[in-house]
């Protein structure tokens, strides 16, 4: 079926599949591998997308009930040579090993700092606890966005 | 699959009459997890996102509010309900809706909405009916819903008391599901309320320890204990692999005695 | 010996460099084994068994094979080569043999034109079983005699004893390495037979040294690339679904791809084993120890992985880095139904340290001793025999010196909060600072690097000079603890240009770095890089006629002489070693003899919040000292123990998978947990640099230690808050309620 939605500043449509999620959608419909599919279940955060100014678990998202919506993958947040102030913050400060996690790491963080330029060091940790990472122990990835945040 | 998007409640009570066996898809963080593992594979979806009307809060909560929402306020009990639901993008996705239709005794919402006898508004397209929340949670994952009906909100009434609070307990310091979980809320005139989760096979009441708690007026520390134990004699836990039965019955009592202190400190 | 002078080189040793990886991680550009795709590609999936044994009394593929969309659905007999697999002994059936061991076995696999037909052919495969009754506990495995190895320790007079006795029995559950991405493969047929395999592996030789024999062809008609690893931590150590995915696409003559979903990866990667151990330790009353005893029993699931291995891990590190001339050690890797174990970060020293760790503290607290003083009386240095196999350790291994350098580290302020965040239960609301107890608990590890028991382990490497820079060619696979960094790091310093690439070598053109485990890489593949590179130096001064070597080229007395474009015109520069570390031996019958090739060190102190009447525990730092030899990157060697010390937390009070008459029943992220941002405690660490021998820069391997010693680090601070003895990990809240 047809869906219509616009993806990371552009208007797409697109055909889904029946039971397809977004996460699928993007990974397999759209050549769009960044967000990763690591529980399908909204345990791990490695799918995070902005829609519609949320972030959410894309594997939690009917794709063809996200018609009309406007959704930013981490595809849309930076580029190799124009990288996100999140993404830069977390390659300077040790935030990246298996790299696995890391795309929901700069979408939900990217999506933080929008909110709030200067968070503190525990409003970092609980916007982040959505997502999981297995191998920093977060330490990496928690002074890589204090040191965004000015702290 | 078909889906059907209405825009407005009118068009969703049609479509839910017109395919009444239809899955019904909020904010999917329930319905997804059995998608994407297969269990689940609905002919029909009538989804819910983009009916306004389901996400007011007013006096009532709409379904449709999500725990994002609901964690501003401006109840306090499910404030800090809301805080605990899953992370911060299953809070952006998933509504107080969800957590009645799926009717997991896990549901962190639902000792709120027991605590204060809330009912919970259902619609169809040939009418509506208020169901208070045990005659709505029939059991394990099982309500009252017809086919052909939608939760359209919770309503609250009109006496609500500011000492409330929500305790849950779970092994992990965010994103879990609770091993088990509490609301207490204490009334001006001393009646007490205690709802626990995740120690039956519904949110239940504690309705002796509730009963024992509200002729104090102010307890002692006896009085205090003697609460905890009923609390913890009252629930229906079981033993799974999240926990064990007497684990469970142990911490529910601990937890509304601690509650309840909050409550009391509140003055 | 060429001199290195690395002075000019930006981006050498010992700097925090940034990782070559880095960019594509953060934009989403890496491509992991399940992000790729190819032209013509179908899916796989496969049947598993949902018993933990069972005998397939019937299969019927028939329903599935004439399904649209499906392409091929293959059981134990369309396997053409070797029916099993596995790395020490083949005796795991690429497919099931008739019987179900375990729960999740694989019985066949589909490939069809996308993974919804594949799923629903799965589920169109008509299964009979016979459900039998499961051998599920390991102590009556042991009684059955169902023993995949037994390793023995007798060392030192047996007749000796100990005025001061301290006896204990310890128990670890199932860990599982829950990496963030999940087992997959694509395997791309050549058109010729053969074909092309990018899978989640740790170590591509050993894995493609099984697969060609099953699927009975040359062994040069597979080659298996190094891939996008989202993290492995051992789970990737044993195969997976490789042959299930070259089977399908030899069988098609198709590109096929296989991605396992959560749900299946839990019983699809081998876990940490397991354990029960039994120990006596006894000591003089000054605190000299005397005897230790120990008999240790392994959970080794169904089939052998690399059990064997592991159970003389946990038996040769059975005591800790401690002196003690009396030693009886049994250990046993059992068979089971239980899902499969085998290499999870620690491999066996695990178990042994929490055991060992926590007779320690019961030792001192039998001889009114402070724990830390009873440790370092005992502790053994450069010099002193292991106090299990008796060799001589001639590496760095300085206990005293991490305990002390531990000790000094400023302990974190008192609990001064009241924000949820910070107190044990977290946003649970569950606890107030008025219910907490602070504890404060230590442990010392010692760990072996690289593979023992005469294992013939090496690791090749070439390096090549070329016009553009340096070219680093090998098998060694990058996981995400930043080994690409390193080898960069090493080329560049050693050779004295600074632009280089390592590039990914599959197993056709390259002989084996070994596996990315056992702490290895950065002493073996770094090991061969530095000598190759030194050789390429040493190669290009010679040709070039000068005394240095720069990005810009050859000098000499501080005259540029020839340019790298001038120095190459006559072909690139190449060297290729085959790096070995010093050779180990077998145990003798005593478990005696020169087992290990290097060790390592390290200690760990804890300090937790416990909510005693709830059970809650809020980990609030762990802090470490570890000789890790040489610094070659701070920011990695940070990353790698700040990484392993969550896991090593996770195992104290979160991480088991629960496993009921062989089933697992929390195989999601729903239910085993996963320590979260505000589960993650501070981390402070002193890093000692003294050189292995035989290290690159003297640089050790340091990927394990950090996991190892700080579960039992955690242990302790909550005994020591609780009171409680706690002889199980992980700590669950109903083990310190005792309700």
């Amino acid at each position: 079926m047809e869906v219509r939605f616009r993806l990371n500043g552009e208007d797409r449509s697109v055909d889904v599949g029946p039971a397809q999620s977004l996460l699928s959608l993007l990974r397999d419909g759209l050549g769009l591998p960044g967000s990763k599919n690591a529980c399908e279940q909204g345990e791990c955060g490695s799918c995070t997308v902005v829609m519609d100014r949320q972030a959410v678990c894309s594997c939690l998202v009917l794709a063809a009930d996200a018609d009309g919506a406007d959704i930013t993958s981490v595809e849309g947040l930076g580029s190799d040579d124009a990288l996100h102030p999140v993404q830069q913050a977390l390659i300077d400060g040790g935030g990246v090993q298996c790299g696995f996690c890391t795309p929901g790491f700069v979408v939900a963080a990217a999506h933080l700092f929008e909110s709030n330029p200067t968070p503190d060091t525990d409003e970092i940790r609980e916007a982040l606890s959505g997502n999981i990472c297995r191998c920093t122990g977060y330490g990496g990835i928690l002074r890589s966005l204090e040191g965004l945040a000015g702290r | 699959m078909e889906i059907e998007r209405p825009t407005d409640i009118a068009a969703a009570l049609v479509a839910l009459a017109e395919t009444p066996d239809a899955t019904v898809l909020a904010g999917g963080t329930d319905l997804m997890v059995e998608i994407n593992f297969g269990h689940a594979r609905p002919d029909r979806i009538v989804a819910l996102r983009r009916v306004g009307e389901l996400k007011e809060l007013n006096g009532s909560i709409g379904s449709g509010v999500s725990w994002a929402r609901l964690e501003q306020g401006p109840h306090r009990a499910l404030a800090q309900a809301a805080r605990t639901v899953g992370s911060p993008q299953i809070r952006a996705a998933g509504t107080i809706g969800g957590n009645l239709a799926t009717a997991s005794p896990a549901g962190d919402g639902l000792p709120f909405l027991a605590a204060l006898d809330a009912e919970v508004e259902v619609r169809s397209a040939t009418g509506s009916r208020l169901l208070r929340w045990d005659e709505f949670l029939t059991g394990p994952k099982q309500n009252a819903l017809e086919p052909g009906e939608l939760i359209h909100s919770v309503v609250l009434p009109e006496e609500i008391p500011v000492r409330q609070e929500f305790g849950k307990v779970g092994v992990r310091n965010a994103m879990v599901i609770s091993a088990v979980m509490a609301c207490v809320m204490r009334y001006d005139d001393g009646r007490t309320r205690v709802a626990v989760g995740s120690a039956g096979p519904t949110t239940l009441r504690a309705r002796r320890a509730e009963e024992m708690m509200s002729a104090e007026s102010s307890p002692s520390e006896a009085a205090m204990s003697e609460f905890q134990r009923i609390v913890s004699e009252e629930v229906k836990p079981i033993t799974d692999h999240r926990s064990t039965e007497s684990y469970r019955r142990h911490a529910a009592g601990v937890v509304a005695r601690r509650l309840l202190e909050r409550c009391l400190e509140a003055g | 010996m060429t001199t290195t002078t690395g002075a000019r080189v930006r981006g050498g040793v010992g700097e925090s460099v940034q990782r070559p990886d880095g960019v594509p991680k953060v934009t989403g550009n890496f491509a992991y084994v399940s992000d790729l795709t190819a032209e013509g590609m179908l899916w796989g999936a496969t049947l598993r068994s949902p018993y933990a044994r069972a005998r397939l009394v019937l299969i019927d593929t028939e329903p599935a094979l004439t399904m649209p969309g499906v392409h091929a659905v293959l059981t134990q007999e369309d396997v053409p080569g070797r029916k099993t697999f596995g790395q020490i002994s083949a005796d795991q059936p690429v497919l099931l043999d008739g019987e179900a061991r375990f729960w999740g076995e694989p019985v066949a696999v589909v490939a069809a034109d996308d993974p919804e037909t594949a799923r629903l052919a799965v589920a169109a495969i008509g299964v009979e079983w016979e459900e039998l009754e499961p051998l599920v506990d390991m102590e009556e495995a042991l009684d059955r005699d169902e023993v995949f190895r037994y390793a023995p320790v007798r060392r030192g007079d047996q007749t000796a004893t100990g005025s001061v006795v301290a006896e204990g029995f310890y128990e670890v559950g199932m860990q599982d390495q829950a990496p963030l991405g999940t087992e997959a493969g694509l395997a791309i047929p050549d058109g010729e037979g053969g074909l092309d395999l990018w899978v989640t592996s740790q170590w591509t030789h050993e894995d493609h040294d099984q697969i060609w024999r099953s699927l009975n062809v040359a062994s040069d008609q597979v080659r298996q690339h190094p891939s996008g690893i989202g993290g492995a931590f051992g789970a990737r150590e044993d195969i997976s679904l490789h042959l299930h995915v070259c089977l399908l696409a030899l069988r098609t003559g198709r590109p096929v791809k296989m991605v396992y979903n959560r749900e299946e990866s839990f019983p699809g990667h081998v876990h940490r084993h397991p354990a029960r151990l039994w120990y006596r330790h006894e000591a003089d009353p000054d605190g000299t120890l005397v005897r230790v005893e120990a008999k240790m029993i392994l959970d080794g699931g169904a089939y052998t992985d690399t059990t064997p291995a592991v159970v003389g891990n946990a038996v040769y590190f059975a005591v800790g880095p401690y002196n003690v001339d009396s030693v009886a050690v049994d250990g046993y890797g059992v068979r089971t139904n239980n899902p499969p174990t085998g290499a999870m970060r620690g491999f066996g020293v695990v178990q042994a340290c929490f055991a060992h760790e926590s007779q320690m503290d019961r030792l001192a607290a039998q001889l009114g001793m402070d724990p830390l003083e009873l440790r370092r009386r005992n502790a053994m240095t450069t010099g002193d025999p292991m106090p299990t196999t008796g060799q001589i350790i001639e590496t760095s291994l300085p206990t005293v010196e991490v305990i002390d350098r531990l000790v000094a580290l400023p302990l974190p302020p008192r609990l001064d909060s009241d924000d949820p965040r910070n107190l044990p239960g977290g946003t649970g609301l569950t606890t107030t600072p008025e219910y907490v107890t602070r504890g404060v608990g230590y442990a010392v590890s010692i760990k072996n690097i690289a593979f023992s028991e005469a294992f013939d382990d090496f690791a090749e490497a070439r390096v090549v000079l070329t016009p553009s820079g340096v070219e680093v060619y090998t098998a060694a696979v990058e996981v995400g603890q930043g080994m690409v960094t390193v080898l960069q790091q090493i080329a560049r310093t050693a050779v004295g240009v600074e632009q280089v690439a390592v590039i990914p070598a599959d197993t056709s053109t390259i002989g084996s770095a070994g596996s990315t485990s056992a702490s290895r890489q950065t002493q073996m593949t770094g090991g061969a890089v530095l000598e190759a590179a030194q050789a390429v130096r040493k190669a290009a001064l010679a040709r070039g006629g000068g005394d240095d070597l720069s990005s810009e080229g050859v000098w000499r007395a501080g005259q540029l002489v020839m340019t790298l474009d001038d120095l190459c015109s006559a072909g690139p520069i190449s060297e290729h070693t085959r790096f070995r570390h010093p050779l180990t031996v077998e145990p003798d019958e005593h478990g005696q003899g020169d087992l290990h090739a290097d060790f390592a060190i390290a200690a760990h102190r804890a300090v937790v919040d416990v909510d005693t009447e709830l059970g809650l525990v809020r980990v609030v730092q762990v802090d470490t000292a570890q000789d890790v030899g040489f610094v070659l990157n701070p920011q990695s060697v940070r990353g790698q123990i700040e990484g392993g010390i969550m896991q090593g937390v996770g195992l104290a009070v979160m991480e088991e998978l629960i496993v009921d008459r062989g089933v697992i029943l929390n195989a999601s992220f729903t239910d085993y947990l996963l320590p979260t941002f505000l589960d993650a405690p501070d981390v402070e660490m002193v890093l000692i640099e003294e050189p292995s021998p035989w290290g690159p820069f003297g640089a050790k391997g340091l990927g394990e230690p950090p996991t190892i010693s700080s579960t039992p680090a955690v242990a302790a601070a909550i005994r020591n808050a609780t009171g409680l003895e706690l002889n199980r990990v992980p700590i669950r809240p109903q083990d310190i309620t005792g309700t």
